[in-house]
């Protein structure tokens, strides 16, 4: 990737950098992707606007903005695209990979780089504390690099799941239903780098490179049949990018491990949950790479005792993005004084409308970002947020 | 001579700073320790007045000359090597300040003078000056000798009460001017720039919700303004805070921002460095939180929580106001 | 303006501080090396007037051990050369004066306008770097800067005092400021230029003395803080810790 000095030369870049990138040539200007995006009506270029300019020959003035950090890489524009251009891992990205050359980021996100970079995680933690969740904890988790024993699962935790003590509830809960399945598995513990999806979505290809080649390193000195990831952002790197470098592993995300699992845990869910649940659909397991995973969530949760499911008015493939993605999740600030407005407010008063008591999530970014919508929005009388392992291991019994 | 303390007195604007005091508590208990006499170093335009403030020392040696009226540091290094070189102190103490750094080194260098720095304590044991000095941001305590014939000292504040040495007396008087050209000097003082007063001012304020690099995202302050607001005080920060530009530098607390003494300090996030806590200089109630359960904040605050920030914050700032009704 | 940037290595915080018991010093079998922060801020500030005024921007460091991509990442910013200095002694940590004499030694030659350094660094024991090197090379300096200015031939720093008052001093070339900050935080640096300058980019190596003790007091050990009293800890999640500080708050009139 080098730092492009025309227009024509980044229509190129952007034809070459992902499969299917040519079809950038057949925009046909309808607008769509820009009306759909959450965040499109405060960008200065939504992506109908950047592919216009630099069809005009004009790549100054879009990359003189920094609204294109509004992206959270969410894929409601490459979903709805009629021409099918890979918006989101190929043009996005790689606009914010120009801005990224030019050192041009706003500097929380840059934090995140820098930490990454450092200590394999974004949060800035000692990678020696990474598995620090599981002291003090009734389950025992496995670390392969101590156990060095074959497993038929490694469970790639991840950066926000290991660190952040409002998700470490979520990572215990799943280890909870593990071992009550009895599911062979095991962690890495320190030697697990940062998934990247993060990176390569916000144009840091090459971290996103640098820390896969670590990870790979790292799963292939064990035995493992498979990695049930914790989150839908690892589930795609390992799935869609990690490939790509030559890299080949076996994934499913949790959600689709458990409902593998549905009969056995069916028999094991005995707590009652009593409760309204809509279930929100994170970009990542949906529309990114046309994953389109959406019944296997649903089932799960139909499966818990009591628990009756509604739906919000945006689900599936229009589900509104938290507003964690492609760097998002360090945006916060910057997107609040673009934008006066935050995605996952929005997110939270559907769910109240469609009556639901429990929202239930399965990414990691969303546990902490809803928490603080429904907060923000004065709602926490009405709902509360819960991943779908909590949901699944207060439902078990014992 | 051989056994003597010299004290490198700062002032700023016509007044002695309060490291100054410090290092003449310090100086005076290693003086007294090793039997010999402690004298305060005092350079300045006009600054023969001052040596009435400097009571706690034996004798005071000004040195009064227009170029060095306001600091200029190759000025008052030239100066200060003329005295040294008419016969050096057993120790020479300076502030780690940004009048007093800059001396200490270049001084020590030019004579071959070895350094320790920064010195919070000093002890006198069978003749040896040893010394405590806070380092890795403030997480360990080195401890060592400091050798002779002379050695320099830089001194952070915090192990001496400045108080204990802001005493009238009569010290004996001596006035040298300096050999060198100071004319000749490399640096010149061109202006000072006055902070801006158009904010509040933090260390007139008795409750401070002081924030730090815990509190990741600069969208988090306001959440910070709303407890402060709530609590009827006013938010400030430690230095990382202010040089991303998410608060004025007024409201910075610590070595190059301000000095409080708050009825409650509750730092959110904040580790505690030497640089920040040398802005606390006194305080009745600090609570820390900070999930990093080895923080040197926790060495000294009243109360400490190990939970995270962002959502003690929320929760408390409901709670103060259901409180106040 | 020829400007050289010294970097120091030294310990990062984010890791737990651990002394070794058989020598009374740092254990340094778990610690990272980083780039002083301070250091960082000196290569931005340099960076900056390069931008402004020309010139060239030398980083160079003492080879501690794992200081390459930290080279290579000043060069893919805009530094124009990157020094590294192999000698006994320096992985296991070197004093401020060792490491103004070894620099001092390096950078004698004169070529450099204006060295800009760290005005200190998280593990300084005996004085900073910056003001040590200058004495050696016998040049001024000027500390505590927090921007740096050319001014017809020479240069202006300001320098910062507390409560937010600056001054500015004007000072001769070639000269050692220590800056405090630069006028903006350091830049990001893509990965793939970083990798690029790891291609392409070619580090200067020189030879140097075993590190000294010469200059520096005597360390006799070191230890954590005290136990002393500290904080009175308060258990439990979020919601408990609000509960109790309100009790607290009352408690001491605030509330």
């Amino acid at each position: 990737m080098i730092q492009v000095e025309s227009a024509d030369q980044f229509l190129k870049q952007v034809s070459g950098s992902v499969a299917e990138g040519e079809r950038i040539r057949l925009c046909i200007q309808c607008g769509s992707c820009s009306g759909v995006c959450p965040f499109g009506l405060w960008m200065e270029f939504p992506p109908q606007a950047i592919i216009a300019s630099l069809r005009a020959g004009e790549l100054k003035p879009l990359l003189d903005t920094d609204s294109i950090w509004l992206c959270v890489s969410c894929y409601a524009c490459t979903n709805v695209c009629p021409a099918k251009i890979p918006l989101t891992p190929g043009l996005l990205s790689s606009v914010k990979a120009e801005k990224l050359m030019k050192s041009s980021v706003p500097t929380e996100l840059q934090d995140a780089l820098v930490n990454a970079r450092k200590y394999g995680n974004t949060v800035g933690e000692s990678p020696r504390k990474r598995a620090d969740w599981t002291a003090d904890f009734t389950v025992e988790v496995p670390i392969l690099a101590k156990t060095k024993k074959p497993v038929d699962v490694l469970w790639y935790v991840g950066d926000y799941p290991s660190y952040h003590a409002r998700v470490q509830q979520v990572t215990r809960a799943t280890a909870k239903i593990f071992k009550a399945l009895g599911v062979s598995f095991g962690i890495l513990g320190p030697e697990e780098q940062s998934d990247g999806d993060v990176f390569h979505l916000a144009g840091e290809r090459g971290l996103f490179e640098l820390l896969a080649s670590k990870n790979a390193k790292t799963f292939e000195k064990y035995e493992f049949k498979e990695i049930v990831t914790t989150d839908p952002h690892a589930y795609n790197t390992f799935k869609h990018e990690y490939p790509k470098l030559g890299y080949h592993f076996p994934v499913r995300h949790y959600a689709q491990f458990l409902h593998a699992h549905l009969n056995r845990l069916r028999s094991l869910m005995k707590n009652k949950l009593e409760a309204r649940v809509a279930y929100h659909d994170p970009c990542g397991l949906g529309r990114a790479n046309d994953n389109h995973i959406y019944q296997e969530p649903r089932e799960i949760i139909e499966a818990i005792p009591g628990a009756e499911l509604v739906e919000m008015g945006h689900n599936r493939t229009t589900s509104i993005c938290c507003g964690g993605g492609g760097g998002g999740m360090w945006l916060d600030g910057f997107a609040w004084e673009k934008a006066g407005t935050r995605t996952s407010e929005w997110r939270i008063l559907e769910a109240v409308a469609a009556g639901a008591q429990i929202l239930a999530v399965a990414c990691p970014y969303e546990t902490p970002r809803f928490d603080d919508a429904v907060k923000s929005t004065n709602h926490a009388k009405d709902i509360v947020v819960k991943d779908i392992a909590e949901l699944v291991a207060d439902a078990l019994q014992g | 001579m051989a056994q003597d303390v010299w004290v490198n007195i700062e002032t700023l604007r016509g007044e002695v700073t309060e490291i100054s005091y410090t290092m003449l508590a310090a100086g005076k208990a290693i003086a007294k320790g090793l039997g010999g006499s402690l004298r305060a170093v005092l350079l300045g335009g006009n600054v023969k007045g001052l040596a009435g403030k400097l009571g706690a020392a034996d004798s005071v040696t000004v040195v009064d000359h227009p170029a060095l009226a306001d600091f200029n540091p190759d000025a008052h290094l030239l100066a200060l090597t003329d005295l040294a070189k008419k016969g050096a102190p057993r120790a020479f103490l300076f502030g780690q300040t940004a009048s007093g750094t800059d001396l200490a080194c270049g001084l020590a260098a030019k004579f071959g003078f070895p350094v320790a720095s920064p010195c919070r304590t000093f002890k006198v044991e069978g003749g040896e000056i040893l010394f405590e000095a806070v380092t890795c941001g403030g997480k360990i305590i080195a401890d060592g000798k400091l050798p002779g014939p002379t050695g320099v000292a830089i001194v952070m504040p915090g192990g001496y009460k400045p108080e204990e040495a802001m005493v009238g007396g009569s010290p004996k008087v001596d006035e040298a001017s300096p050999e060198s050209d100071l004319g000749a000097a490399r640096t010149r003082f061109r202006a000072y720039i006055e902070p801006d007063t158009s904010d509040v001012d933090i260390s007139k304020i008795p409750i401070l919700i002081s924030v730090g690099r815990g509190i990741g995202q600069k969208e988090n302050i306001d959440a910070a303004k709303e407890l402060a607001a709530a609590l009827g005080g006013e938010v400030s920060s430690s230095r990382p805070i202010v040089d991303q530009g998410w608060l004025p530098t007024s409201r910075l607390v610590g070595k190059s921002g301000k000095s409080v003494k708050p009825k409650l300090y509750l730092a959110l996030g904040i580790s505690g460095s030497p640089e920040h806590m040398e802005g606390l200089p006194s305080w009745e109630t600090l609570v820390a939180i900070n999930t990093d359960q080895k923080a040197p904040i926790y060495d000294v605050a009243t109360f400490g929580a190990a939970v995270d920030v962002l959502e003690l914050i929320p929760k408390l700032t409901e709670k103060v106001k259901a409180a106040k009704g | 303006m020829n400007i050289a940037v010294p970097i120091k290595f030294v310990p990062d915080l984010v890791e737990e501080m651990e002394i070794d018991s058989s020598t009374g010093k740092l254990d340094r079998t778990f610690m990272r090396l980083v780039p002083n922060e301070l250091d960082e801020h000196a290569l931005e500030q340099a960076l900056i007037l390069k931008e402004r005024h020309g010139g060239t921007v030398a980083v160079i460091t003492l080879d501690t051990g794992d200081v390459d991509e930290a080279l290579f990442t000043a060069v893919a910013k805009g530094a124009d050369r990157a020094i590294k200095i192999a000698g006994e002694g320096y992985a296991e940590g070197v004093t401020s004066h060792a490491c103004a004499d070894l620099l001092a030694e390096a950078l004698k030659d004169g070529s450099f306008d204006l060295i800009l350094a760290g005005t200190q660094a998280v593990d300084d024991l005996d004085g900073s770097v910056g003001a040590l090197l200058a004495a050696k090379l016998g040049i001024p300096y000027v500390g505590y800067a927090t921007k740096v200015v050319e001014a017809g031939g020479k240069v202006v720093a300001t320098k910062e005092y507390p409560g937010g008052l600056l001054a500015e001093i004007e000072v001769s070339t070639p000269a050692v400021i220590g800056i405090q900050a630069a006028e903006k935080p350091p830049r990001y640096v893509v990965t793939s230029l970083v990798m690029d300058a790891m291609k392409k980019a070619k580090i200067d190596e020189a030879e140097g003395a075993a590190a000294g003790l010469e200059g520096a007091a005597e360390i006799t050990g070191m230890r954590p803080p005290e136990a002393g009293k500290g904080a009175e800890m308060i258990d439990g999640d979020a919601n408990a810790v609000a509960e109790k500080l309100v009790g607290i708050l009352k408690e001491k009139g605030v509330l």
